[in-house]
């Protein structure tokens, strides 16, 4: 009977063990994917954040968000002209990847722009309306329309769309591109720091 | 220094009170005594003067003159409104009669070197002026018509930062200031304006004192003063003793002589022992600031009932052969001061505004002179040579003991180089002061300060950029949101879906139920029954 009764015991234990061996390892499998999921999802925030928001589609995706998603799946990050040789550099560090050149497929770099449209030319179309990705501009169907200037991107998606060509690209300098461009060709011209 | 201390003591009757020692700091040779030898020397009024408004981002400017117009001394001609929070109008008047020529925008003698919108004056040469209403009983007045009679006469700080004294004096009108702090520690080497002013104005500058503390509801004032001054130190001596019988007196501290002692946050923490936090004011510590010339100013504001129209400017250099302090109009060309004193052509190689650590060269000598410049140096090529290369950091560590914001100089330059800018945010470089006192003891001649204030725009850009750009997500995902929402609504309009329960729910109301709430069959039966019958009724009524 004794042996019988240990036997059983034994395989009590054994059989309860190893469940909660296989317990233990879901959960931690579980952890790790989560953890996994909330690193892509930080990643794919802080790319997000590095990128300027315009919300022009030059890169090919539908908006900032999109794209940083894909980058964070691995797509190359040089894809953004809005964003200037800045948002090149901050995500090839993000990355650890090597800084290339803006993909020319993509858009060339300029300087920051506002829609300005020529209203006295403007039929009313709503066309603009609808291709704006801020609500940026203001119009009724056949009224006059006008681009708020403050909360314009100059993401030019609006100069397409518009039938008598009536929206003007106007420049808005800002000195950030050429300067921080000079900043990096210091820091890769001169040595910097002996450490 | 036990000497410069005994004979500090040997002025003073009672014990004199010596400041604490702050960290960091230099001590560079003064190169002042040249320009303390002569007295203050007003200018003859020059024939054309270029009187600065302001720069073209620097606020709101509105012109109350036109080219042609003939104006009389003490005028209003413009007013600025500064865009810096807190600035109300600072007026700016005609400094001698005569007739507007131009208003463009130039050049003038500025550490910002940016051009500044400037009406240029031919003067007539009579000095017509305007009456002036002189308030020898300033105690009688209230604080607020102090604060307005300095606001008229346009008074800004002339230590260099140029905040509208007013404003300085208003903001703090209600908060409880314990020390009021008049600024005479002018550390830099070359610069005696304040120095030469209070050896021979003390007097004045110590009323101005009392009224900016009348102004300002301060507690305490105190002028704080370098103990190497000794001429200076004296004057205020004798003009505070006259002072005693008004009963509100001023209390003189010496603070040890180093640069940059006369920055304001390393003063109050030389005087007060407080040290202001990152992003606070001196005001949130109930501490105000100002400089022995703004008193000077304050002074001749209230009591004399003068516009801020002239400045204490030193104009010294090799290249100069009397350097001397001037009693300048605001708008005057700077070749005409160098001309005054002159000049030695084959010495001259560079004019620099301000002193030798903090000033910036300029370009020309046409510019005029501000209300905030304190110092113009026509340098030789021995005194100013042109910096030599620079070469790589060796970490000696010498910048960390001179900085005297407790900063780590060398870790900002290597961070400023990476544009890591999380650290050097990190690491306090906004609270650099740009004293430039880790340019000057750095062996490998680094441009220090330049790098940094570069590394500030970058940050300030950055900043910006990236507010914009969460802005502008916020919209995009507004607009997202938007567009989804008049789809949805778009489809529960449909008639189908929202007219078809609305009919079943009427019918429900009007056709009778059992207990339970059903129809039965029966009732049901009798219901069609009944309306075939009313159908075949009205049928038979229209075929009649």
């Amino acid at each position: 009977m004794l042996p019988l009764i240990s036997h059983w015991l034994t395989q009590l234990v054994i059989s309860s063990s190893l469940l909660l061996i296989i317990a233990f390892a879901l959960l931690k499998i579980n952890r790790y994917l989560r953890q996994q999921l909330t690193a892509q999802k930080s990643l794919v925030n802080r790319i997000n954040r590095a990128l300027p928001q315009t919300q022009c589609g030059q890169c090919g995706h539908p908006g900032c968000l999109p794209y940083a998603r894909s980058i964070s799946l691995g797509e190359a990050c040089n894809k953004c002209p809005p964003g200037g040789i800045e948002t090149i550099l901050e995500l090839a560090e993000l990355l650890n990847e090597p800084v290339r050149e803006l993909d020319p497929a993509h858009g060339q770099f300029r300087d920051f722009c506002v829609a300005v449209i020529r209203e006295d030319e403007c039929i009313g179309c709503t066309k603009c309306i609808q291709a704006c990705p801020v609500d940026a501009i203001l119009g009724g169907p056949k009224f006059m329309h006008t681009v708020i200037e403050t909360e314009c991107t100059g993401c030019d998606l609006c100069v397409e769309p518009c039938p008598v060509d009536c929206i003007d690209m106007i420049n808005q300098l800002t000195p950030s591109l050429s300067h921080t461009a000079s900043l990096y060709f210091d820091k890769h011209s001169s040595s910097g720091v002996n450490s | 220094m036990s000497t410069l201390k005994q004979l500090a003591v040997r002025f003073f009757n009672s014990d004199p009170i010596f400041a604490r020692r702050t960290v960091g700091g230099i001590q560079p040779h003064p190169f002042k005594e040249r320009s303390l030898r002569s007295r203050i020397m007003s200018t003859p009024i020059p024939q054309q003067l270029t009187i600065p408004i302001g720069a073209e981002g620097s606020g709101e400017i509105t012109l109350l003159v036109d080219i042609g117009d003939q104006v009389r001394k003490y005028q209003k001609l413009a007013v600025l409104n500064m865009s810096v929070e807190g600035c109300s109008d600072v007026p700016v008047h005609a400094p001698t009669s005569g007739v507007i020529t131009s208003i463009e925008n130039l050049i003038v003698a500025d550490h910002s070197e940016q051009q500044q919108l400037c009406i240029s004056l031919a003067a007539d040469g009579h000095d017509e002026a305007l009456q002036l209403e002189p308030h020898t009983n300033y105690s009688q007045l209230s604080s607020a018509d102090i604060v307005s009679l300095i606001r008229d006469a346009g008074v800004i700080g002339m230590g260099g930062a140029g905040f509208p004294t007013a404003d300085k004096l208003s903001i703090y009108g209600e908060s409880a200031i314990e020390f009021l702090i008049i600024n005479a520690a002018e550390c830099e080497p070359y610069i005696t304006a304040d120095e030469s002013l209070l050896r021979e104005r003390a007097d004045r500058v110590v009323l101005g004192a009392e009224i900016l503390k009348q102004a300002s509801a301060a507690r305490r004032c105190i002028i704080a003063i370098e103990d190497t001054k000794l001429d200076a130190i004296a004057a205020l001596k004798q003009a505070l003793q006259n002072e005693m019988s008004l009963d509100q007196t001023c209390e003189l501290v010496l603070i040890p002589s180093k640069y940059p002692a006369g920055s304001e946050r390393q003063l109050i923490q030389c005087v007060t022992g407080s040290e202001i936090a990152t992003g606070q004011h001196p005001t949130d510590n109930g501490i105000v600031m100002h400089n022995v010339g703004t008193a000077y100013a304050a002074y001749e504001a209230v009591v004399e009932g003068k516009p801020c129209i002239s400045r204490f400017t030193t104009l010294c250099g090799q290249a100069l052969k009397t350097p001397k302090n001037f009693e300048v109009l605001i708008g005057t060309a700077t070749g005409f001061l160098f001309e005054l004193c002159g000049i030695e052509a084959s010495l001259e190689q560079r004019i620099i505004v301000g002193g030798s650590l903090m000033g910036s060269q300029l370009g020309s000598d046409k510019a005029a002179i501000c209300k905030t410049t304190n110092c113009l140096i026509a340098a030789s090529a021995i005194e100013f040579p042109t910096p030599e290369a620079e070469q790589a950091c060796i970490r000696c560590g010498f910048c960390a003991d001179a900085c005297p914001s407790n900063l780590l100089p060398q870790q900002l330059f290597a961070f400023s180089k990476t544009l890591d800018t999380t650290q050097l945010l990190e690491h306090g470089l906004l609270d650099c002061i740009e004293c430039g006192a880790c340019d000057y003891v750095c062996p490998s001649h680094i441009p220090l300060v330049s790098i940094y204030k570069e590394s500030k725009k970058l940050i300030e850009t950055r900043s910006q950029s990236l507010e914009r750009s969460d802005y502008w997500q916020q919209r995009f995902q507004f607009r997202q949101y938007r567009v989804k929402k008049e789809k949805d609504q778009a489809l529960s309009r449909k008639p189908d879906a929202s007219l078809k329960p609305k009919l079943a729910a009427e019918q429900a109301v009007k056709t009778p139920k059992d207990e339970q709430g059903f129809i039965s069959k029966e009732q049901a039966s009798r219901d069609i029954a009944a309306a075939v019958a009313r159908v075949k009724a009205r049928r038979n009524e229209k075929n009649k």
